[in-house]
């Protein structure tokens, strides 16, 4: 099977600066991919490059096999809920649902009913009018109802209030479960993709940090205290480091047994995974920090 | 049938708490055999996971040996994981419960010796996996 999402180098300028670069991706089909950074780390640039809306500056990128945007086939095999869930405030839900129909040819106006029905939206409503939950409610059931082969998100959550987001993700997994379409969404608050996400991309300061299914990488990074020390086997790859006169902090990834009876191991939760590779130098302009929310 | 909770704290992944909660429902005779799991589509629902997770921790059961899945009908318990092992915990409660009496003779308190057992206890784990 063709992987979701392929990336070469993949790179895109704005002017001089990069907003994306040296991005090296293969994702594969089935998972729901979590895209996690603080802002401004180039999430809602690589997802419009998969989504086809922009093009890439440098290197190159296949979604699903094809070129993003590259024709009606591969258009109506890709769905994407822009940043805010996006809706036409002065049309109705039955407008939007019609809209829809038109617009997409695999639509599947019995899910789009099924859904507002059980969501509770009524038909004769102004899009404008709804809350913000239901307006993303609305967004992603316009998404679902396309078939799309792979559904493209960004911050769909962002805006929402707890109960609204548990309930917009509650959504989005039942369908995952019935429709196994392989999703793809960004988001800067980690306790969101902990949950929903079984592949993780991390990407701060326009690069890809670490990426992988969300098991493997929790498995594989260690969380290490002990006395004071400051090198450690060449086995273990470092991702960052705390000292203090006596004692040392180290998050590690290895694949190897720790058999160092000085160290106290620890798992790591995928925020604290997240945190670390954040944590790591960087330059220090404009490093900003990710929010956390529970 | 069962309801499964996630704690985000724990550092468990979700698979893993929901083998877990099942096999920790199957040793306290909760769930017992020929009894059905909750399909993966209701555990969705209920806790907004990734239907993978639970997938994963259905499959890993049944490579376990306890449960089985029937098509169209969904995963049933085979197996449980009370009896033998069941028996045995009264008297090793009753050693360990001597255990502790000793260590508070030794002027051991609370945290340490939840301390020392952790300890022996993860030096002991990490053993059958070396």
């Amino acid at each position: 099977m063709n992987p979701v999402l392929a990336a070469q180098d993949l790179g895109k300028r704005y002017g001089r600066r990069w907003a994306l670069r040296h991005c090296g991706l293969e994702i594969p089909a089935g998972h729901v991919v979590g895209l996690v950074g603080p802002n401004g780390a180039g999430k809602t640039t690589l997802l419009k490059l998969a989504g086809g809306q922009l093009a890439p500056t440098a290197g190159t990128i296949s979604v699903l096999g094809g070129t993003p945007g590259a024709g009606p086939g591969q258009l109506a095999r890709v769905g994407f809920v822009a940043q805010d869930t996006p809706v036409y405030a002065g049309l109705t839900v039955a407008e939007h649902l019609r809209l829809g129909a038109g617009l997409n040819p695999a639509w599947d106006a019995g899910l789009a009913h099924d859904r507002t029905a059980r969501l509770g939206l009524d038909p004769k409503q102004r899009a404008g009018r709804l809350s913000g939950g239901q307006r993303a409610q609305l967004a992603l059931t316009l998404g679902l109802a396309k078939r799309p082969d792979l559904l493209i998100l960004d911050e769909p959550v962002a805006a929402l209030d707890p109960l609204a987001r548990r309930e917009f993700l509650q959504g989005l997994m039942e369908a995952v479960a019935e429709h196994e379409l392989s999703v793809l969404l960004s988001s800067h608050l980690v306790s969101d993709l902990e949950r929903t996400c079984d592949y993780l991309v991390v990407l701060i300061d326009s690069r890809v940090r670490v990426a992988g299914e969300t098991d493997r990488l929790l498995a594989c990074h260690h969380r290490l205290t002990g006395p004071r020390r400051d090198h450690l086997p060449p086995e273990h790859h470092v991702v960052s480091a705390q000292h203090t006169e006596r004692q040392s902090t180290f998050v590690i990834r290895t694949e190897a047994p720790i058999h160092d009876p000085a160290w106290t191991v620890t798992p790591l939760t995928l925020e604290d995974l997240v945190l670390a590779y954040m944590a790591e130098p960087v330059p220090a302009r404009e490093r900003v920090t990710l929010e956390v929310r529970r | 049938m069962i309801r499964f909770h996630l704690d985000g704290r724990s550092g468990v992944s979700p698979y893993l708490q929901l083998k877990q909660q099942v096999r920790h429902a199957l040793r306290l005779g909760l769930l017992r055999e020929g009894d059905q799991l909750p399909t993966v589509k209701d555990v969705v629902a209920q806790l907004a996971i990734n239907p993978n997770t639970v997938l994963k921790a259905y499959r890993e059961l049944e490579h376990d040996g306890l449960v089985a899945a029937r098509p169209g009908l969904g995963t049933f318990v085979t197996r449980t994981l009370t009896g033998t092992a069941f028996a045995a915990q009264a008297p090793l409660r009753r050693e360990l419960q001597r255990w502790m009496t000793k260590a508070r003779q030794a002027g051991l308190d609370d945290e340490s010796i939840e301390a020392l057992f952790m300890t022996t206890f993860r030096a002991d784990a990490q053993e059958d996996i070396a």
